[in-house]
């Protein structure tokens, strides 16, 4: 099992270097003095001069690489122009909040999606067969910040039952200490039940809208692969056994189709970063993503980098977390590897 | 039943080639219209996209108003008989805009799923068919873009080139460049071996040559496929990237923009102003998923799903 962990982690290696290069790629080799550009509007032709030899462009781009290398390696991501703060520091005060709201969105998903798919697939042709299928079919064709914007007029100003889309919490709560970055978790920890209520009702929304957009790979694959195995022997025979509908569905049936649905979570974590964004904007969630958004009007490009960096190793580190997950659940996978 | 025997956008190459292309084409049509026939829900998705087409090629000469011309006196102003989807902040007509923005919409996704198809499908056919070192490079890309989140790496590759509407284009068309590339190797790779394939080279074509004229055709009808099903999405990931502040710029109207812009009146009850922009990008993208489904389904029977 250890081995099988650990060559996967060396499948994950060539995935990270690839980042690497192309996170560098993307401010060096492209067109465009990135020395005037780091220099800013109003500078001279001195202050470029210097602003090239400070950041070492004058040099081959092998060694600016490896620079660049060591500098991620010290994690140091660079300084951001607009507020001169090291771009690694605020990524880090404000990755919480993304993911908090992020494995929020995931966790609606899935209480959505998988039971939806399991009742289409008991049910083929059914209503809710179609109802599955348009659901599913909606979900990928919402664009998510509409969505969002839905939401927010329907249960913010007509419904009145959401609070103002402003952030992580109300302007009169002060957020709990911090131990994890969690509000929900921190609040909890803090015992302070009326906090865990603000700071969950600013999530309600934005996490559904997470959850709606996402849901459709997983709705998809678990009716597929319910439909597979449900007509698969060995259903047969539980339910030849006189075993009850439920017990042959869920223990039987929904475990062993389990294994497709977690293949597709890693396109479904591709959905959720990328979707993040634009969340994050209609929301004003104070995340990586609106960090990264405020910077790109700015332009203002290292904290542009860093985050596309951040988000590419967690995108990277989440694909291999469930490749190894897939391996302790399916014996098979452990055997061949 | 029987038209699907006569299948021919894919078919054997043998019998392609011995089919006069007339009969070929009228058994296309057919069979679309079997298709169509068959599937409300695509003749429905067709009629869609004529729809969009049609706005999308006439869009500034029909609409009411000038899409640019404000009229401060009409700000704000909820749907109405004059003004259908209402007007905007300065009083522009929100109708008009939509109407108008179509075309940019759709030239953007139309060009970025173009390209890809270009560079993906020759990359991939050539990956597919030679094997090799330009496979291991043609995947060894396709992996690296797969490494990131498609919409972040689009975000950092507009960021990097310059905020540009023909850098959206590229950045569409680069996250989508793996998914073409795996589909196309896939493609030509089961065909390199084939029959038809070793006849043209033993009487003496060169593997360009062969890879021209044998393989790529074979290869096309799914990659257009692809491409449908790939419009919806690459009119989404446009429209996010310019919902963020990214390539389009006001005042021009684009459903993105147009639904970023209305988003600060959502708040205080005027939804008209991002309700129908982002409408109609919803109504594009149903439409491209649901044509490329039975497109698929027209391509290859055995797919349906």
């Amino acid at each position: 099992m250890l081995m099988m962990i650990l060559k996967r982690a060396g499948m994950a290696i060539p995935s990270l270097i690839g980042v690497v290069i192309v996170t560098f790629l993307l401010t060096r080799a492209l067109p465009g003095d990135p020395a005037a550009y780091f220099a800013g509007p109003a500078a001279t032709p001195q202050a470029i001069q210097e602003v090239r030899v400070k950041l070492g462009l004058d040099r081959p781009l092998i060694v600016q690489f490896g620079g660049y290398v060591v500098d991620l390696v010290h994690g140091n991501l660079g300084t951001s122009l607009t507020t001169g703060q090291p771009v690694a520091t605020e990524l880090e005060n404000r990755l919480p909040a993304s993911a908090e709201l992020t494995l929020l969105g995931l966790i609606v998903s899935i209480v959505i999606a998988v039971p939806l798919g399991i009742f289409a697939a008991t049910r083929p042709n059914s209503l809710i067969d179609h109802a599955c299928r348009l659901i599913a079919t909606l979900g990928v064709s919402l664009p998510v910040f509409f969505t969002g914007l839905i939401l927010v007029y329907v249960f913010y100003y007509l419904l009145g039952w959401a609070p103002a889309p402003l952030g992580r919490i109300d302007v009169f709560f002060t957020p709990p200490p911090q131990v994890t970055g969690f509000y929900l978790i921190d609040s909890l920890i803090a015992r302070d039940p009326e906090t865990f209520m603000a700071s969950l009702k600013q999530l309600v929304l934005p996490a559904l809208t997470l959850g709606i957009f996402s849901l459709a790979p997983i709705a998809r694959m678990t009716r597929a692969s319910m439909l597979a195995v449900l007509s698969s022997d060995f259903v047969r025979t539980a339910r030849a056994s006189g075993l009850s509908s439920f017990t042959v569905i869920v223990t039987y049936a929904f475990r062993n189709a389990l294994l497709p649905v977690i293949t597709t979570l890693g396109m479904v974590f591709s959905f959720l970063l990328g979707a993040n964004v634009l969340v994050e904007k209609v929301f004003a969630w104070p995340g990586i993503g609106s960090y990264a958004v405020e910077a790109l009007l700015a332009s203002d490009f290292a904290p542009v980098q860093g985050f596309v960096l951040t988000m590419a190793v967690m995108y990277v580190a989440l694909n291999l977390l469930i490749d190894v997950l897939y391996g302790l659940i399916d014996p098979r996978v452990r055997l061949e590897a | 039943m029987t038209t699907i025997d006569h299948l021919t956008i894919s078919p054997p190459p043998e019998v392609g080639r011995q089919q006069p292309a007339q009969s070929a084409f009228a058994a296309a049509i057919g069979h679309a219209c079997y298709v169509i026939g068959e599937n409300p829900v695509t003749g429905f998705a067709f009629g869609l996209f004529v729809l969009i087409v049609l706005a999308a090629a006439l869009g500034p000469d029909i609409v009411p108003y000038d899409p640019l011309a404000s009229d401060t006196a009409q700000a704000l102003k909820p749907p109405s008989a004059h003004h259908w989807f209402g007007t905007d902040q300065i009083g522009r007509d929100v109708f008009s805009r939509v109407i108008v923005a179509t075309r940019l919409d759709f030239i953007i996704a139309v060009a970025s799923v173009a390209l890809v198809f270009l560079m993906g499908g020759l990359a991939g056919v050539a990956a597919g068919f030679f094997g090799g070192w330009t496979d291991r490079i043609v995947g060894r890309i396709a992996d690296t873009i797969m490494a990131f989140p498609l919409f972040v790496l689009a975000m950092g590759i507009v960021a990097a080139l310059g905020n540009t509407v023909q850098n959206i284009v590229l950045a569409t068309a680069i996250v989508n460049f793996p998914l073409y590339a795996r589909i196309a190797r896939a493609e030509a790779n089961i065909r390199r071996e084939a029959g038809f394939v070793e006849a043209a080279r033993l009487s003496g074509n060169s593997d360009w040559r062969i890879l021209a004229f044998q393989i790529l055709p074979n290869v096309f009808p799914i990659l257009v496929v692809q491409m449908s099903l790939t419009m919806g999405y690459a009119i989404l990931n446009a429209a996010g990237l310019s919902f963020i502040g990214l390539g389009v710029r006001p005042p021009t109207p684009e459903w993105g923009i147009m639904v970023a812009e209305g988003a600060a009146f959502m708040v205080s009850g005027e939804w008209w102003n991002a309700f129908f922009p982002g409408a109609a990008l919803m109504v594009a993208v149903f439409c491209f998923n649901l044509l490329g489904d039975g497109l698929r389904d027209m391509v290859d029977p055995r797919r349906r799903t």
